[in-house]
């Protein structure tokens, strides 16, 4: 197989890679380009610890190709805090005790806040649902849907 | 150590401050298990069996080791064979020898230059098997005539004339249990059989080996105990253990799953030969098919109640499966069966038999669940069956201090007439409830475990505190230990950095299990800071000219005391550690220490379900945890232990097992079909921790870790056996069975 060569931008900086065509996205993050926080639970779709947006569009990075990635904007959690300023869903995992073992949680934050850019006011539910492709085996989850909705009314209320 | 019955105020403990490792866990820093990288490393890949139980007649890998870039093959032959059967089933369920005993055992590795050569080069590995019949049921695999998995297994006290597969036999109990019988008004006997369940962390085992010519090696690996993990591995690749350094990642969840071994040997054997770092990531199918899951059980329960609600006598025949290789769970299931309760005449029976199914490992509470789910649930059929409050009977029978208990032990303090209390007071044991709607409650039980543990604190010149551990944080355990250091030390809690080290920086500490963390080096980490306390008080005496017995500690500041009170100001601990290098040099305090006094834990959990009748779909409605944790040093992370336990019992109650097909191959291995709760499957959990001291820590810590996933499985089926009108005795209670009950 030739590799192909692919411009693209993820969490806002010009970046250059090699794949080969059957590459998972996920793999070029984590091994070549060593943004290590998107995770593989499955490989298949199923867990969502992987969780990328493609522009804009929360993705399992497991399921797009590397190649998919060419002239798109990926944003990865890399890229959720500013600087040192954590994003106020970050904040509120961390205040609220949203997760313990922490393997999903890159996963999470990253679906959580493509929810809040569609729906900034989500009931307890809705979250249920946007994250039930997120699976999470230590908290029971509770923790969690309280962790975004204080991040949801802040980011309301800023 | 005793509780300090005068350490009854705390200031720092109790709290809930952000956790250490909080920032690493949300910006994706924090580095798991896959996430380590070497130069030149290679990449580990292992070929594993398609049968579920096959002779290995040859491995011919000539074709494998022929294709460029690959570095290094290894079989079965490449190991040692172990003289002690425990060593030797840890290592022949990491790569097989002369026979594969389930689908997906390891029969071969390779390292290669890159995962696709890996993946070819194990295509180009020609094994010949000679399929044997298999069996994957545990009733099935103690009956006559039944496929031998392993002969020669079993120990002693299994009786002559039963199956070969049975490996081992044990019993527990006292009283006459004839007299028992007879003072009930009602008996009730039921069958009950669970499915094999996974501990489904979200993280695949991983690990890189980097073993050198001079005979080091070094392991980065996610586990929940790397010393353990050094045992093993320096027996099975047969190198002395300081030349083995074994260092954990973050651990991406473990449940007990992650407290063996499985590809770490495959990797230092392949890293031995190759002479390059080698990195194992399992896939997750790999990890269904071959990496512990729980035993699967098949249990006989007899319970004897008199019209008032007084158990008379209860027995419990439990027929525990761990897979293909002995397994001692079925002692602990048999020890726990009737915890809870006092009971004059009670008798448990265990059993383990052979299955070819992959190696069970701990998960959380290991053998608890199945039995009390059992016992639970014929408790509750008598209950039904004579009119009773279910909540009242338990009380009534309710183990306390003083208690006889059904394993052998005189309870101490137990908190669990004080969690059924706080039940019976909760507003939701008597929320009106609606059509197909039914309200199930169980208790919960766990031994808890102390162990080998030790910890070093070092007073830094600046005031502030470095604790190092050897326990893999799991759950948020660094915020706990810092949080008792603080509380101790008089310090504020961000002054201290808690770290878990490698194997050479501290002395043996046991896994991450049993509940012992918070318990053991929780007390380990505040005997050190007195030690560390004991030092700076004796610099402030020397720095004062007064006896160190005239010193004492408050506040984070040597005080003098007794005659000499007020005579110098207080000497703050950032005062003596700036001075330290003058006074002595580096103060350090340390403690070393095989902890007993863990304290048994009782949970009691309480469950509202809606039962479809069309479709046989079960819904949580509503759910409540009540635990006693003795006392909680971080609130949030007791919550958290509760609440997760309990959702990993929901799943195991309603949506999780284990499938085999006629073929013996697991039909369910991946997170699709073997379907883990989902975020929308749930509603609140909601938690109430009770407070009763253990004698046994200084702060009364018990451990909570366990007991919440020993009383879903019951609460459940209690609830769902109410809703449905029909009593539920199989896990887990799917659609079409609860379909097939409603039917009868």
């Amino acid at each position: 197989m030739k590799s192909l060569h692919i411009s693209t931008t993820i969490n806002g900086d010009p970046v250059e890679f090699i794949c080969d065509p059957d590459e998972p996205l996920l793999d070029v993050l984590r091994n070549r380009l060593h943004l290590t926080g998107a995770k593989e639970g499955c490989g298949t779709g199923d867990c969502g610890a992987c969780s990328v947006t493609l522009n804009g569009r929360l993705v399992c990075s497991c399921l797009v190709l590397g190649a998919e990635a060419q002239r798109a904007e990926i944003t990865t959690i890399e890229g959720m805090a500013e600087g040192d300023q954590l994003h106020p869903l970050q904040r509120a995992f961390i205040d609220g005790a949203a997760f313990q073992c922490g393997v999903c949680t890159p996963g999470i934050l990253v679906a959580a806040k493509a929810l809040l850019e569609k729906n900034p006011s989500p009931t307890d539910e809705e979250v249920r649902y946007w994250l039930a492709g997120n699976l999470c085996r230590c908290t029971g989850y509770d923790k969690i849907i309280a962790a975004v909705q204080v991040a949801a009314a802040e980011m309301r209320s800023a | 150590m005793a509780l300090d019955q005068a350490k009854r105020e705390f200031r720092q403990v109790g709290t809930r401050p952000n956790r250490p490792d909080g920032v690493d866990k949300v910006t994706g820093r924090a580095q798991y298990g896959a996430d380590m990288t070497a130069p030149g490393m290679l990449t580990g890949a292992i070929l594993r069996s398609p049968h579920a139980h096959a002779r290995i007649v040859s491995i011919d890998t000539s074709a494998a080791e022929a294709i460029a870039g690959v570095r290094a093959v290894v079989t079965g032959v490449d190991f040692t064979p172990q003289e002690d059967n425990f060593l030797r089933d840890v290592q022949e369920n990491c790569m097989a020898r002369d026979k594969a005993l389930y689908d997906g055992h390891a029969v071969a590795a390779v390292a290669a230059t890159s995962p696709a050569i890996a993946k070819a080069a194990l295509k180009a590995i020609k094994v010949v098997y000679e399929v044997l019949p298999h069996v994957t049921d545990v009733d099935a695999a103690v009956k006559p005539g039944a496929p031998i998995v392993q002969a020669g297994r079993a120990l002693e006290n299994v009786p002559a004339g039963m199956s070969e597969n049975v490996t081992n036999a044990c019993e527990f109990g006292h009283g006459d249990l004839d007299a028992g019988f007879a003072k009930a008004d009602l008996v009730i006997e039921r069958s009950f059989k669970t499915a094999a369940t996974h501990q489904g962390y979200i993280e695949p085992h991983a690990c890189l080996a980097s073993f050198t010519a001079d005979g080091k090696a070094d392991l980065w690996c996610c586990t929940q105990g790397q010393f353990f993990v050094r045992t093993l591995c320096s027996a099975i690749i047969g190198m002395e253990a300081s030349q083995l350094r074994v260092t954990p990642s973050e651990i991406g969840g473990g449940f007990g799953g992650k407290t063996t071994v499985f590809i770490e040997p495959v990797a230092l054997a392949l890293s031995k030969k190759s002479g390059r770092p080698v990195k194992i990531v399992m896939t997750r199918d790999e990890v269904f098919k071959a990496t512990g899951p729980t035993v699967s059980s098949s249990m006989d329960v007899r319970i004897g109640m008199t019209k008032d609600g007084r158990i008379t006598a209860g027995e419990a025949n439990l027929r525990y499966s761990g897979g293909a290789f002995p397994c001692g769970t079925c002692d602990m299931g048999a020890q726990a069966a009737f915890a809870a309760y006092d009971v004059e005449a009670v008798r448990t029976y265990g059993w383990n038999a052979l299955t070819n199914r992959p190696k069970e490992a701990a998960y959380r509470a290991p053998g608890a669940p199945q039995a009390i789910y059992a016992v639970e649930s014929v408790v509750d059929e008598l209950c039904q069956k004579l009119g009773l409050d279910p909540l009242a009977v338990r009380l009534k029978n309710a183990a306390h201090k003083g208690t006889l208990s059904s394993y052998g032990p005189t309870f101490n303090e137990i908190g669990l007439e004080a969690t059924l209390e706080a039940a019976k007071a909760h507003p939701h044991y008597t929320a009106p409830l609606g059509p197909n709607q039914g309200r199930g409650l169980s208790c919960g039980f766990w031994f808890n475990f102390g162990g080998n543990t030790c910890v070093s604190l070092n007073i830094n010149t600046d005031g502030t505190v470095g604790v190092t551990e050897g326990n893999p944080d799991i759950g948020g355990s660094r915020a706990s230990i810092s949080l008792m250091a603080a509380e101790e030390l008089g310090i504020p809690y961000e002054n201290i950095r808690t770290i878990v080290a490698d194997t050479n920086s501290l002395g043996y500490n046991d896994v991450t299990d049993g509940s012992r963390v918070t318990f053991s080096v929780g007390l380990a980490t505040i005997k050190a800071a007195r030690d560390a306390i004991a030092k700076m008080k004796a610099r402030a005496a020397r720095f004062w000219g007064i006896d160190e017995e005239a010193v004492d500690w408050v506040d984070g500041a040597a005080v003098p005391a007794g005659p000499n009170a007020g005579k110098f100001p207080p000497l703050t601990l950032a005062e003596i550690a700036a001075t330290s290098p003058q006074t002595g040099g580096p103060i350090a305090g340390h403690y070393e220490v095989n902890v007993d006094g863990a304290g048994v834990s009782f949970g009691v959990h309480l469950v509202d379900v809606e039962v479809d009748p069309e479709t046989g779909a079960t819904k949580v409605l509503r759910y409540t945890v009540f635990q006693d944790a003795g006392k909680a040093v971080h609130p949030d992370y007791v919550e958290g232990q509760m609440q997760g336990g309990a959702v990993q019992g929901i799943g195991w109650a309603l949506n999780e097992e284990y499938i085999y097909g006629a073929d013996g191959r697991l039909q369910n291995p991946g997170f699709l079909d073997y379907r883990i709760p989902v975020a929308s499957d749930l509603p609140n959990i909601e938690t109430v921790i009770l407070e009763i001291p253990n004698p046994g820590h200084p702060y009364g810590v018990r451990g909570v870790g366990e007991t919440p996933i020993v009383p879903p499985l019951a609460a459940i089926a209690n609830a769902v056996s109410r809703a449905a009108g029909v009593r539920l005795t199989e896990l887990p209670m799917s659609p079409p069975r609860i379909l097939k009950a409603l039917k009868g």
